[in-house]
């Protein structure tokens, strides 16, 4: 029994050190990016530069609703007509890599960078 | 070991607790809704306990069955994909746990609920078609884990106060 709680201690404890290096290692090395991507069903539907104020409606074939919003080298979703409003909730993305999604819309939002 | 019979009622019975408790969950609302896919995964409790009282097998009917009423019922068809991929994939590691036996309930539902997170993700890599989206793993490891311990803990319970009573 003892022997099985130091194991459980164990993996609880490298799961955790694996999720801290993960976020240190994103946090650290992660640039700003430069470029708004938008997906829809995995395709890109737009770009937007991320330097420049923006409020657009992106609607999908189905007549679905997100607004996109760039503000301040910031991007965020600040209103979806999808039932469970977790894109809006999502917070501000700005470094490389961060993605906002809207599950039932099949949309992302991504931010990259334009230059290698 | 009970007869068939009755492993049988006792698996309607567990099937109806594991629906109810995911009918709960959907009730409360979401702590924290930056990330999506963060819960508690109460419905686990019934598979821990199904697994170790009546095995594996029987642990996988009463997932199945559960994932495909609560889909019916509550949500949608493209919301079953993901709960199937998360409750298959986090069986399977629990079984696995079990099987190596060097983890107590504890650890086996700890990594069934970061399993469970992990199996969404990857339907969601596919379905978006966005590998980015791993990115939220970070966060649903964390939470899938200490999700883990709490249905860990109550299924220990359960396990040690109830099964011994199922003859």
């Amino acid at each position: 029994m003892t022997k099985k709680r130091k194991n459980d201690i164990l993996l609880i404890l490298s799961l955790f050190l694996l999720v801290v290096t993960a976020a240190l290692a994103f946090s650290l090395f992660g640039k700003r990016g430069d470029v708004v991507i938008v997906t829809q069903n995995g395709e890109v539907i737009a770009e937007y530069p991320l330097s420049e104020n923006l409020k657009t409606d992106i609607i999908s074939e189905q007549g679905k609703i997100n607004t996109l919003v760039i503000e301040n080298k910031m991007a965020y979703i600040s209103y979806a007509d999808c039932p469970d409003k977790i894109c809006v909730s999502h917070r501000k993305i700005s470094r490389e890599g961060e993605l906002i999604v809207c599950l039932p819309h099949k949309l992302t939002v991504g931010i990259e960078a334009s230059e290698k | 070991m009970p007869n068939k019979k009755t492993k049988i009622a006792y698996l309607g019975l567990l099937t109806a607790l594991a629906m109810v408790l995911s009918y709960l969950e959907l009730l409360i609302p979401p702590i924290f809704t930056a990330v999506p896919g963060i819960k508690m995964g109460l419905a686990n409790i019934v598979i821990v306990f199904g697994l170790y009282c009546f095995g594996f097998r029987y642990a996988l009917a009463i997932s199945l069955v559960r994932v495909f009423a609560v889909s019916l019922l509550f949500s949608n068809v493209m919301i079953m994909t993901y709960s199937l991929a998360g409750a298959l994939l986090s069986l399977l590691i629990m079984w696995a746990l079990k099987k190596t036996d060097r983890f107590s309930y504890v650890g086996v539902s700890v990594g069934g609920g970061v399993a469970h997170n992990l199996g969404q993700i990857i339907v969601a890599i596919f379905v978006l078609k966005t590998i980015e989206i791993g990115y939220y793993m970070i966060v649903l490891t964390a939470t899938g884990a200490i999700a883990g311990i709490l249905v860990g803990l109550v299924s220990a319970l359960l396990i040690k106060k109830v099964a011994v009573k199922i003859k």
